[in-house]
């Protein structure tokens, strides 16, 4: 995994470079580095049980959900300050991956929700909660089920130190999707 | 002779006794009128490894009395005679120094490897006696019969109980490290309690002081542990599905209040403190968190952003209406009641920044208090008169404390690290 990893950093810096959407997509890996480095071995058994059975169909062409070619491998819906409405250009990446939860029952995916070090932390995890909840409710609407779906937050356990400069900021304001056994 | 025999028989209290101290405080102000009072340093046995590397113990008190900002600590070297007895005590080259208080003492050694420490409180423009206590102690309690000394004095003079054989807790963040640490109240014999490599937040303390209740990610998102400070043994509070975070102990130490979201957001709810009958506190579809028992367990406090921008409401732990707190600027939250009920610390974002703020619950007047811009997780010591908070200098998180005046600052800053989620231990009797 983590051999291809580099890999992945360099392509989805080509496509960013390619696509006319600049900067966030470059962040996808970045957010994959995180979730599946450090830590991982000590992830609770039942969790990393679940994994990945549901990628049946993609076999010689690799996991769509880690192949830097599909939408699915873009994992973070980012959001403006104090804001957990979804704008526009996440639409097309949280259809993306409703369709593939629909279509992969045994697919589960926890909703990180995140903030900037603005603020106190534990109203920071609250609003960061409220960002996975707005991600959740727009995977509900287009037909992926609760059981699917664990909603946590980190609040600003994860942000930069930005002294309060929203700009700064910018990269911390999100919610990243996981799939469990990643 | 003596009016009384203190024994302090709490096993955890026993720590070890290095004279190693992680925070470092400096002091910034002072109150208008403090009490001129010289202390005398103890007569101390002849067997010097009894006490090891300690640090003296009028040292020790010197400090206490002069961190709390009330008290100007006389320079008492220049005198020739240096008492240990009421019968050695001149009171006129006492009264030449303007010292309004005279402190004498002596520690001696006792059969069975403890010692006596002995100490008399002295009234110099009346020229008696104010308090004279013994305590017998391992040598180990050295340091904490220093400040339970000071906290006499402290409560003889200002008639306020004093804080310094108190603890607090804070997390200290070294690299990717988290640790959360119990210290005496000035910053020495710190101590792991639990250590992990993802956050750890919101430490709150059992009224009685042998438990903490926080939250860990360890488990890749916000769970709430309890861990005895006795045994240091933990079991999980709570591990709902979705975050559990915020936990604040009722004044009975029997339940919790905290938050859950399982699939929605942020909620109030109370658990009992062995994790069963857990309950809904309040219900919105908006954001509910932070809870904060008021010492007399009639409210909880909590923030809210049901009105639009987050603000301090208050609710009956039975349940019902709740009813807003806070109605000045956009942004307050974290709310701490003070012991007597009368004031809420909190964190209200201004012009300056993130500031600790204290309302008078009756006026609903509201102070500034601290400098900002990133200022929060203030808490009241038990008496009342200092609020503990983290802050942040150059980038690095800091301790701070200010007396609810307003005019007695302190930061209290560690060596290596960040120090943040600061909260002040009960005083423990």
């Amino acid at each position: 995994m983590k051999k291809h990893l580099l890999m992945s950093v360099m392509l989805a810096a080509m496509l960013a470079a390619c696509s006319s959407k600049p900067v966030k997509t470059t962040s996808a890996p970045e957010v994959e580095d995180k979730s599946m480095g450090t830590e991982s071995a000590a992830a609770p058994t039942d969790e990393g049980s679940a994994s990945t059975a549901g990628v049946a169909g993609s076999d010689m062409s690799g996991n769509p959900l880690t192949d830097p070619n599909s939408i699915l491998s873009k994992r973070s819906i980012y959001f403006d300050f104090d804001k957990d409405d979804i704008k526009p250009e996440f639409r097309a990446l949280i259809e993306a991956h409703a369709k593939y939860l629909a279509s992969h029952s045994n697919a589960k995916v926890t909703l990180q929700g995140n903030t900037d070090d603005a603020g106190t932390r534990e109203y920071n995890l609250a609003l960061g909660q409220r960002r996975a909840v707005a991600v959740k409710n727009a995977l509900n609407v287009l037909g992926v089920q609760d059981s699917q779906i664990e909603t946590v937050s980190y609040g600003e356990e994860k942000a930069k130190s930005c002294a309060g400069d929203i700009k700064c900021g910018e990269l911390d304001r999100r919610v990243d999707i996981i799939y469990a056994g990643e | 002779m003596m009016n009384l025999r203190i024994f302090l028989p709490l096993a955890f209290l026993l720590l070890p006794l290095t004279s190693r101290a992680a925070l470092t405080i400096e002091i910034v102000g002072g109150a208008a009128q403090q009490i001129p009072i010289a202390i005398v340093p103890f007569a101390q046995p002849a067997n010097p490894q009894a006490l090891g590397q300690q640090q003296a113990i009028s040292d020790v008190i010197a400090a206490d009395l002069r961190r709390s900002g009330l008290f100007r600590v006389l320079e008492t070297r220049g005198i020739a005679n240096q008492p240990h007895d009421v019968s050695e005590v001149r009171y006129p080259e006492w009264a030449s120094l303007q010292a309004q208080a005279l402190t004498i003492g002596k520690v001696e050694n006792l059969p069975g490897n403890q010692l006596k420490v002995s100490f008399r409180l002295l009234d110099v423009l009346r020229q008696n006696q104010l308090t004279g206590l013994e305590y017998t102690i391992a040598p180990a309690q050295l340091r904490l019969t220093a400040h339970r000394i000071a906290d006499v004095i402290y409560e003889k003079l200002t008639g306020e109980p004093g804080v310094f054989s108190t603890r607090i807790t804070y997390v200290t963040k070294a690299g990717k490290r988290y640790s959360l640490q119990v210290a005496d109240a000035d910053g020495f014999n710190p101590q792991s309690v639990v250590a992990s490599n993802e956050p750890i937040i919101s430490p709150s303390w059992s009224p009685d002081g042998t438990r903490l209740a926080y939250v860990s990610f360890e488990r890749k998102k916000p769970v709430v542990y309890v861990q005895s400070l006795v045994s240091g043994k933990r079991y999980v509070l709570a591990n709902y599905k979705g975050n559990n975070s915020a936990p604040s102990w009722a004044p009975d130490g029997n339940k919790l209040a905290l938050v859950l979201t399982h699939d929605r957001n942020s909620q109030l709810y109370i658990i009992n403190a062995d994790g069963t009958g857990l309950r809904p506190l309040s219900q919105s579809s908006r954001i509910d968190t932070e809870p904060f028992w008021s010492a007399d367990g009639q409210w909880i406090y909590f923030t809210s952003d049901r009105g639009g921008s987050p603000q301090i409401y208050r609710i009956s732990p039975s349940g019902g209406d709740a009813q807003r707190v806070t109605y000045e600027g956009s942004y307050n939250v974290s709310p701490r009641i003070s012991p007597d009920g009368k004031s809420m610390a909190f964190i209200s974002r201004g012009q300056g920044g993130f500031r600790v703020a204290l309302q008078d619950l009756t006026t609903g007047q509201v102070q500034i208090l601290s400098d900002g811009p990133q200022d929060e997780s203030p808490s009241f010591a038990p008496n009342g008169r200092l609020i503990l908070y983290a802050t942040t200098v150059r980038g690095k998180g800091t301790l701070a404390a200010v007396s609810a005046d307003g005019r007695v600052k302190q930061r209290l800053s560690e060596t290596t690290g960040n120090v943040r989620e600061p909260a002040w231990g009960p005083a423990v009797k």
